[in-house]
């Protein structure tokens, strides 16, 4: 048996919020994640999917101590992060990057390329020499595609596409063994996000790191994802190996998502079936009691609204919380 | 039948303190009542310039050249007094902000009643009634109730359908959609494309449906346009366009398209960078990037030549492969 790489166990992140009132000063907790569990090996992807503010990004600095955790466990190489103080998750960190979605705010416009991915560097092998730092760096734009003679050029000199591949290569120069990638291709054009991509999966196999991919592409997250995690507001829907979720969703909500998915076909986009979901997401602050997914299930029965279902098994890989997968 | 709208040899152009900027080149299309024309390419290609000169709203360093008609009125040479009148009358647009069209402390009903008000002369009660149906029609849910609502107490999805319900309010005969689902969920972009549709074989508008997301244009257009560098490089009808596209820029666009209804092992790329148009690469601007490029591609610009099924492309390469 290996050594449990990141285990996730009921990871809560309550945010208090500012509710209006007779009374100044009453907070409600928005429950951003709740109870969210799974684990990551060596060398795999986890897509996590669903739709705007059901709690992705939360998660993903969750599990890296960027956002405290309310509840749960983040467990690393054995080691309970939430448990760490300041330097020792420091030292943990050192594995551990991000990827962030808006490739040029994400990046400091007075830093060029070059100090910017040499920054990890900086802190963490700080007898390297200047020298030594920098073919490091070089050889590390190239390996992104990335011109080792832009090393001078600042952000703005850049294109989205390239940014991102500036992030990339921040993100694996100390050759972590994880990498968070919240939403990484999101804001670029699809030309573009087919190269980058292409960049995170040739590092994956090369470096043989693990990738938390956070998108609501469910297209790309198929292409690159080992397994894929299903949220809706705040809770896991279903969590399966990838062939089984795409080929066989179980959830109501993940079968509803992939069919809402435009198939750039126009026959089969005219012609499939589409489980049309009514309304909106409802409001994280009040979340329907029981199955969160009800208000907008075409399969709800009372029971949902009294019981919040478990995740279990729904065959080999996969799981689903729903009282009515079978059905 | 004949077109609504047509752009005939549509340039524009920006001055900026680098010099100017060409943004739209040469552009011709037009579309026809009960159509929906989807016109699609990277981020900065020139779709949206092309169809803020018809509707009058390019910034004001901005040159534009060419004709816009609606009908027989050419949109680019009529005075501002006179766009006012077809602006939301004949032509609408909704763009992907809905906060864009929707000023934030009028209650939606006022700001929808106030359309009929302008251009119709209705009387308040006609306008409020009036602005209920439509709240209905685009499948509002509790329309009365939401007349009273301020924009910001909706959600994404239903701020989108009001803006949608604005600009229907005097059933212009063109509608322009700028990426009208690019910043909702799927399941909501899934509610709002069959609100399009519904709208495109019920009003009989013209619809010009711009976007990124060719999975978008496969479930709405009947006919598609694709932008590269300002310039139109290949059109034709949906179904052509999909299952035999001539352009590689085209041909690269639907390849790298991750999709759902196929695994592929690696992902198609286009190499390179979209261009700079301030820097454009001689002859063919797709050159640097195209898988095919040969001597004359570098050297000379294609023109969009008509094929004989209608559809229409600016490359040299089948002449190059006819004449090998
Ligand atoms: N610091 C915060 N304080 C209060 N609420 C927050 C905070 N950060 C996030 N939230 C809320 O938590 C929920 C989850 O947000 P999160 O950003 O994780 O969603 P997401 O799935 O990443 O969405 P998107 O797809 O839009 O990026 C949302 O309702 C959001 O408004
Ligand atoms: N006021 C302006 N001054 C200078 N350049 C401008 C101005 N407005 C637009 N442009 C440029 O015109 C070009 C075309 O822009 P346009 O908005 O039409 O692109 P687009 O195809 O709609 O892209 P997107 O998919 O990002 O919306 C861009 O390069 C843009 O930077
Ligand atoms: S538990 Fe009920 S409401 Fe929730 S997804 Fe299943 S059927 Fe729908
Ligand atoms: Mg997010
Ligand atoms: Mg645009």
């Amino acid at each position: 048996m290996n050594e449990p790489f990141l285990q996730v166990r009921d990871l809560k992140v309550h945010f208090p919020v500012r509710t209006g009132g007779l009374f100044v000063g009453q907070y409600t907790p928005l429950k951003a994640v709740d109870g969210v569990s799974f684990d990551l090996n060596p060398g795999e992807t986890l897509g996590v999917v669903g739709e705007s503010g059901c709690g992705k990004s939360t998660l993903g600095r969750a599990v890296l101590q960027l956002i405290g955790a309310t509840d749960g466990v983040v467990s690393w190489l054995g080691t309970d992060l939430t448990s760490l103080n300041k330097k020792e998750l420091i030292a943990a960190r050192e594995n551990l990057q991000i990827v962030f979605q808006d490739p040029l705010a994400s990046l400091d416009p007075r830093m060029t390329a070059g100090d910017i991915i040499a920054e990890p560097l900086r802190n963490y092998r700080p007898t390297l020499t200047k020298a030594g730092r920098r073919k490091m760096v070089e050889d590390m734009m190239e390996r992104v595609g990335l011109l080792p003679r832009m090393i001078n050029r600042y952000p703005h000199e850049f294109s989205g596409g390239q940014c991102q591949r500036i992030g990339i290569a921040r993100a694996m120069i100390l050759r972590p063994k994880l990498v968070i990638c919240d939403e990484p291709v999101s804001a670029l054009d699809v030309s573009i996000q087919a190269q980058v991509v292409n960049l995170l999966m040739d590092l994956q196999r090369d470096f043989g790191l693990a990738l938390l991919f956070i998108s609501h592409d469910l297209a790309i997250v198929r292409h690159i994802s080992h397994r894929v995690l299903v949220l809706y507001l705040g809770k896991v829907m279903e969590l399966a190996d990838k062939a089984a979720l795409y080929a066989t969703p179980r959830h109501p909500y993940t079968q509803a998502l992939l069919s809402a998915v435009p198939i750039p076909d126009p026959t089969k986009e005219r012609n499939k079936d589409r489980i049309l979901l009514t309304g909106d997401l409802p409001s994280p602050i009040n979340p329907p009691s029981g199955c969160v997914f009800r208000t907008r299930c075409p399969r709800a029965t009372s029971v949902c609204a009294e019981t919040v279902p478990e995740l279990e098994s729904a065959g080999e890989g996969q799981e689903v919380a729903c009282h009515h997968w079978q059905d | 039948m004949t077109s609504v709208l047509e752009i005939d040899k549509l340039t524009v152009s920006f001055s900026t303190p680098d010099g100017a900027v060409e943004a739209v080149t040469d552009v011709s299309l037009s579309v026809e009542a009960g159509e929906c024309l989807g016109l699609v390419g990277e981020s900065g290609s020139g779709k949206s310039q092309t169809f803020m000169a018809a509707m009058g709203l390019l910034a004001d360093n901005a040159t534009a050249n060419g004709h816009i008609r609606l009908d027989s009125m050419d949109l680019l040479s009529a005075s501002e007094k006179k766009l006012n009148t077809v602006r939301g009358e004949r032509i609408a647009m909704i763009f992907q902000d809905p906060m864009t069209s929707l000023t934030p402390h009028m209650k939606i009903g006022r700001q929808l009643a106030e359309v009929l008000i302008e251009h119709q002369g209705v009387d308040k009660e006609t306008g409020r009634r009036r602005s209920r149906e439509m709240l209905d029609r685009v499948h509002i849910p509790e329309a009365e109730r939401r007349l009273d609502m301020y924009p910001h107490e909706l959600s994404g999805g239903l701020r989108q359908r009001v803006m949608i319900a604005m600009a229907l309010m005097c059933e212009p005969e063109v509608i322009i959609a700028d990426e009208p689902t690019t910043a909702l969920d799927v399941t909501v972009q899934a509610q709002i494309l069959d609100l399009l549709t519904e709208v495109k074989d019920d009003l009989g508008a013209a619809i010009v449906l711009i976007t990124h997301d060719l999975g978008v244009v496969a479930g709405l257009a009947d006919r598609v346009a694709v932008m590269y560098a300002g310039r139109i490089v290949e059109q034709g009808t949906v179904a052509d366009i999909f299952a035999a596209p001539t352009h590689p820029y085209t041909q690269g666009l639907l390849a790298c398209t991750p999709r759902l209804d196929v695994e592929t092992e690696a992902l198609v790329t286009i190499a390179g960078q979209p261009p700079n148009l301030q820097n454009l690469p001689s002859g063919c601007s797709f050159h640097p990037r195209c898988p095919h490029v040969f001597d004359r591609c570098k050297a000379e610009r294609p023109s969009l030549e008509n094929l004989s099924n209608g559809q229409a492309k600016a490359c040299f390469r089948a002449a190059q492969e006819a004449a090998e």
